[in-house]
């Protein structure tokens, strides 16, 4: 498939940034280097013939075994073209950080907290990174798939 | 037919107006017709709790459907679905407030002992922190075993020791 317009003004604007891409079902995915995700979310945005104005999810996934262990992933959405765009970075670190969407996004605040939440994931620049589902005290990211199966970590009652 | 009262007799006045009963039995019979609930309502069982209280099932048949939102004027605690481990203390917190006497209904398979959800987010049943008196099976259960379950708790009510002192 021949590449997007937001993936030809991604590699014209930061030529080093874009390390893989894919596409399925119309829609494509980016492999970014992980510095360039602020500066390129702020291009999605920003070009009046992108207008990728709206931040659907950010997620993560742990692919334990494999290297890079962890990708960071982000949905974007332009409701002025009816066009999406998944960009994924990836990361080797045991607590990865990137940078945070804050900046241009309200929505990324709560996005980034349940990502750390449950993947541990840090977001620099974020105004308020603390847990968001679980519970104060809750120890590891239960969403990593070397947190184990059976492990509970109760408030009251009794322990396992 | 009905029975014709006895004229009023002055040397014998309980005659026929009276009837002796334990004063337990009497206090167990108004207390089963007068269950007032704190619905603690979490989850999807919460679609088949407003379906129960409503008009079709007419929970109030059996004088269980008026519900406090206050935890001190209720005297039976519905847990109508997931608890997480988050959420546990607060509902401990709601039957800690709730005055005696009271009863603790475990509606649905996840306030029973979890349900499908085995993970680090659920408390296996509501009683690992609170004592239950009913437990409803099903996900969620039919309003007839929420009914069910109603009934068993006042045949419960009924036949206990009453504490009133």
């Amino acid at each position: 498939m021949e590449k997007s317009l937001a993936h030809r003004k991604i590699e014209e604007k930061f030529p080093q940034a874009v390390l893989d891409s894919h596409a399925q079902h119309g829609d494509e995915t980016l492999i970014l280097r992980k510095e360039a995700i602020l500066d390129v979310a702020r291009l999605l945005k920003e070009d009046s013939e992108l207008q990728f104005n709206f931040l659907m999810d950010i997620t993560a996934v742990d692919y334990l075994g494999r290297q890079p262990r962890f990708e960071i992933v982000y949905h974007f959405m332009s409701l002025p073209f009816n066009r999406r765009l998944r960009i994924k970075l990836q990361s080797d670190d045991l607590y990865p950080t990137v940078k945070s969407l804050t900046p241009l996004w309200k929505t990324a605040n709560w996005l980034e907290r349940e990502c750390f939440d449950l993947y541990g994931i840090r977001f620099e620049g974020h105004p308020n990174l603390t847990r968001i589902m679980l519970y104060e005290g809750f120890e590891g990211h239960p969403l990593r798939k070397d947190y184990p199966k059976t492990k509970r970590q109760p408030l009251i009652g009794p322990q396992n | 037919m009905i029975p014709s009262r006895s004229p009023f007799d002055p040397q014998n006045p309980l005659e026929g107006r009276v009837i002796t009963t334990p004063f337990d039995k009497v206090l167990g019979w108004a207390r089963k017709y007068s269950l007032f609930v704190y619905p603690f309502v979490t989850a999807c069982c919460g679609m088949e709790y407003m379906s129960v209280s409503s008009a079709h099932y007419d929970l109030d048949r059996f004088g269980a459907a008026f519900p406090r939102f206050s935890p001190r004027q209720s005297d039976v605690l519905w847990v109508v679905g997931t608890v997480s481990h988050k959420l546990a203390p607060l509902v401990r917190r709601v039957y800690d407030q709730m005055t005696d006497p009271k009863w603790v209904i475990a509606f649905g398979a996840c306030a029973s002992c979890g349900g499908p959800y085995d993970n680090y987010a659920t408390m296996q049943g509501i009683d690992t922190v609170l004592p239950v008196d009913i437990y409803i099976a099903g996900c969620p259960p039919r309003p007839e075993a929420v009914l069910d379950g109603v009934v068993k708790l006042q045949k419960m009510i009924q036949e206990s020791k009453q504490v009133w002192k």
